[in-house]
């Protein structure tokens, strides 16, 4: 539930640093000195280079790892606590649905876990499975759906318990150009009908144009953030993808991941996925 | 393994040609086709019997063309001819004898039934007990998997009289330990060895991605594994308690005969390989009594895997 008032800032990070394997030979700065604020309903790409601590520090707001130095508020509160309120929602690259359950029951886990009683959450799998497109497929299992659709399911179950803030780690990763553009589509309209504040991790530039309302930028070795560039597209539909501030906003970002220091190590992905 | 593959690069399959063997005009003339395949093996097995039998016979016991000896023996007595043992069935254990063989192999197959499938339940909750315990923290799965492999190294034949030994000893008010329950533990004893290996594999297989996502959903650790681990785990098991309802069923028959329980497969064993040379089809027929309840048990886990996979995908299977 959100329960961030307008004053509050969705997130608040201040000098958060995070070190892999502190003392030992094989360690790891994989941020230095992050320092973002982000208001509620607000939306954030994360993007830069494979290894810049992107990913790790989505992870660091989501509580999944705890950093090393500094300081993270969510809604005011310690990340444990707003992961204990069921203040957020996640989805990733890979859909990680459970075979086991239907596509509602797989909707429906976080709310078991709240303890909703079964009437309510088959009331909200149902709303969400119209949010979602998917309202004739929730009987079937995960593993019967296209990526697509099972990306599709993943996100409904991010937004099944209407969390404020939403982590989503390159949700869009493995999915063609295609459907990718569409889900885009989507993922706009649901924002823009539930008000979530999101961190949006990415590796391509026109999706985090398209989506954000800032794009932060990341370089690598150590990870930190080099530029953070405001978007200003106003309300998005298919037209947005041909308009000339789209072009001239992905020139930017482009630019500005230019002039971010390549990595030490292309193509190693061991600390931003770890 | 298959199980671990992410849901998201398995291709789609259609729903009208998954779950197939449970609906469809497929199903009846696929259960027609495995029952032939069935008895054709049997038939061959036999005509496999009789042709070696035979050759035995024709050289006088050695290789064809060869005065190579053969390494086993093929007179009636070592290799009773097929029919011998099929009409074996049907005639009394003894002269005189009201009970013909057959009903005695099936209640000695019933009573050892028993005694496995007791076993085989303690096997699987002591076996998940420990695969538990060992998930707890790796140097609890470090201090507890070398005992749990020792286990299976002591010789079944040393560790039964043992067993019953203890069984005799115990007085507990209101309740009289028998012996048949000795044997059940000697069945547990093999069983819980492969659901505890399994057992732990499969607690352990969800991936770090779904343990974030219970994780990120503030999930309890009991909610984790009765949500996550414990389904997760069910493919992982199945293989297990193949093994276990096998190893039970010998389990029980040699805890029998170390035992000395009368009722079972192993007591008939003892009694008629004590008498073999003058009723050799008899013996056979006992052992193949003991072999159908080892299938008749996988069939029943067989039953038992079709209705707790029914709703995962193919490659799970």
């Amino acid at each position: 539930m959100t329960t961030a008032d307008t004053t509050t800032p969705a997130i608040e990070i201040q000098g958060v640093g995070m070190v892999f394997n502190g003392g030992r030979p094989n360690e790891v700065t994989a941020l230095t000195d992050i320092d973002l604020t982000v208001q509620a309903g607000e939306f954030i790409s994360l993007i830069g280079p494979s290894g810049c601590g992107k990913s790790t520090l989505m992870r660091i707001v989501g509580d999944l790892e705890t950093p090393t130095s500094g300081a993270v508020r969510v809604n005011g509160k310690d990340p444990r606590q707003a992961r204990l309120d069921h203040d957020y929602g996640m989805a990733f690259q890979q859909a990680g649905l459970f075979d086991w359950r239907t596509v509602s029951a797989n909707i429906e886990l976080p709310l078991e876990l709240m303890k909703w009683n079964k009437a309510r959450r088959q009331t909200r799998s149902s709303e969400l499975l119209d949010l979602v497109h998917l309202a004739d497929f929730g009987a079937m299992r995960p593993w019967e759906l296209s990526g697509g659709m099972q990306q599709r399911v993943a996100i409904a179950r991010a937004l099944a318990a209407s969390p404020g803030l939403l982590l989503m780690d390159e949700p869009f990763g493995a999915l063609d150009e295609m459907t990718r553009e569409r889900m885009q589509g989507e993922l706009v309209r649901i924002c823009a009908e539930t008000g979530a504040t999101v961190i949006f991790v990415t590796h391509s530039i026109p999706e985090a144009v398209y989506l954000s309302d800032r794009v932060v930028v990341m370089s690598a070795r150590p990870g930190q953030i080099t530029d953070v560039i405001p978007v200003a597209l106003g309300e998005r539909n298919e037209d947005t993808r041909e308009d000339p501030t789209f072009f001239a906003s992905i020139t930017t970002v482009r630019e500005a991941l230019r002039g971010a220091p390549a990595p030490a190590v292309t193509g190693s992905n061991s600390v931003d996925i770890s | 393994m298959a199980t671990t593959a992410p849901t998201f690069l398995q291709k789609p399959v259609d729903p009208a040609r998954s779950n197939s063997g449970r609906s469809g005009p497929s199903a009846l003339s696929r259960f027609a086709r495995r029952t032939v395949f069935i008895i054709g093996g049997i038939v061959a097995v036999a005509l496999i019997y009789t042709a070696v039998k035979a050759m035995g016979h024709a050289t006088g016991g050695t290789w064809p063309f060869t005065s190579m000896p053969l390494p086993f023996s093929t007179d009636d007595v070592t290799m009773p001819p097929v029919m011998d043992i099929v009409l074996r069935f049907g005639q009394p254990q003894r002269t005189g004898d009201p009970k013909n063989l057959t009903m005695w192999i099936l209640e000695a197959m019933l009573f050892t039934f028993r005694e496995a499938f007791v076993g085989f339940i303690i096997g699987i909750i002591i076996g998940m007990a420990i695969a538990l315990i060992m998930l707890r923290t790796r140097w609890l799965e470090r201090g507890v998997m070398p005992w749990v492999i020792v286990s299976q190294t002591v010789p079944l034949i040393a560790l039964a009289p043992v067993v019953v030994a203890f069984g005799n000893q115990i007085k507990v008010p209101l309740f009289s330990w028998q012996q048949w329950m000795s044997v059940a533990l000697i069945a547990t004893y093999l069983t819980f060895f492969p659901v505890a290996v399994n057992g732990l594999r499969g607690l352990k297989s969800p991936t770090p991605l779904a343990l974030d996502f219970m994780r990120t959903n503030a999930a309890s650790g009991n909610a984790t594994l009765w949500k996550l681990r414990m389904p997760a785990a069910v493919p992982f098991l199945i293989p297990a308690l193949k093994l276990a309802a096998t190893a039970s069923v010998v389990g029980a028959i040699v805890g029998e005969i170390s035992a000395g329980v009368r009722g079972g497969l192993g007591r008939l064993l003892i009694d008629y390989s004590a008498q073999y040379l003058s009723d050799p089809s008899r013996l056979y027929c006992v052992v193949i009594g003991a072999a159908l309840l080892g299938v008749l048990f996988v069939a029943l886990i067989n039953v038992t895997d079709l209705l707790l996979m029914r709703n995962r995908p193919r490659e799970a299977r």
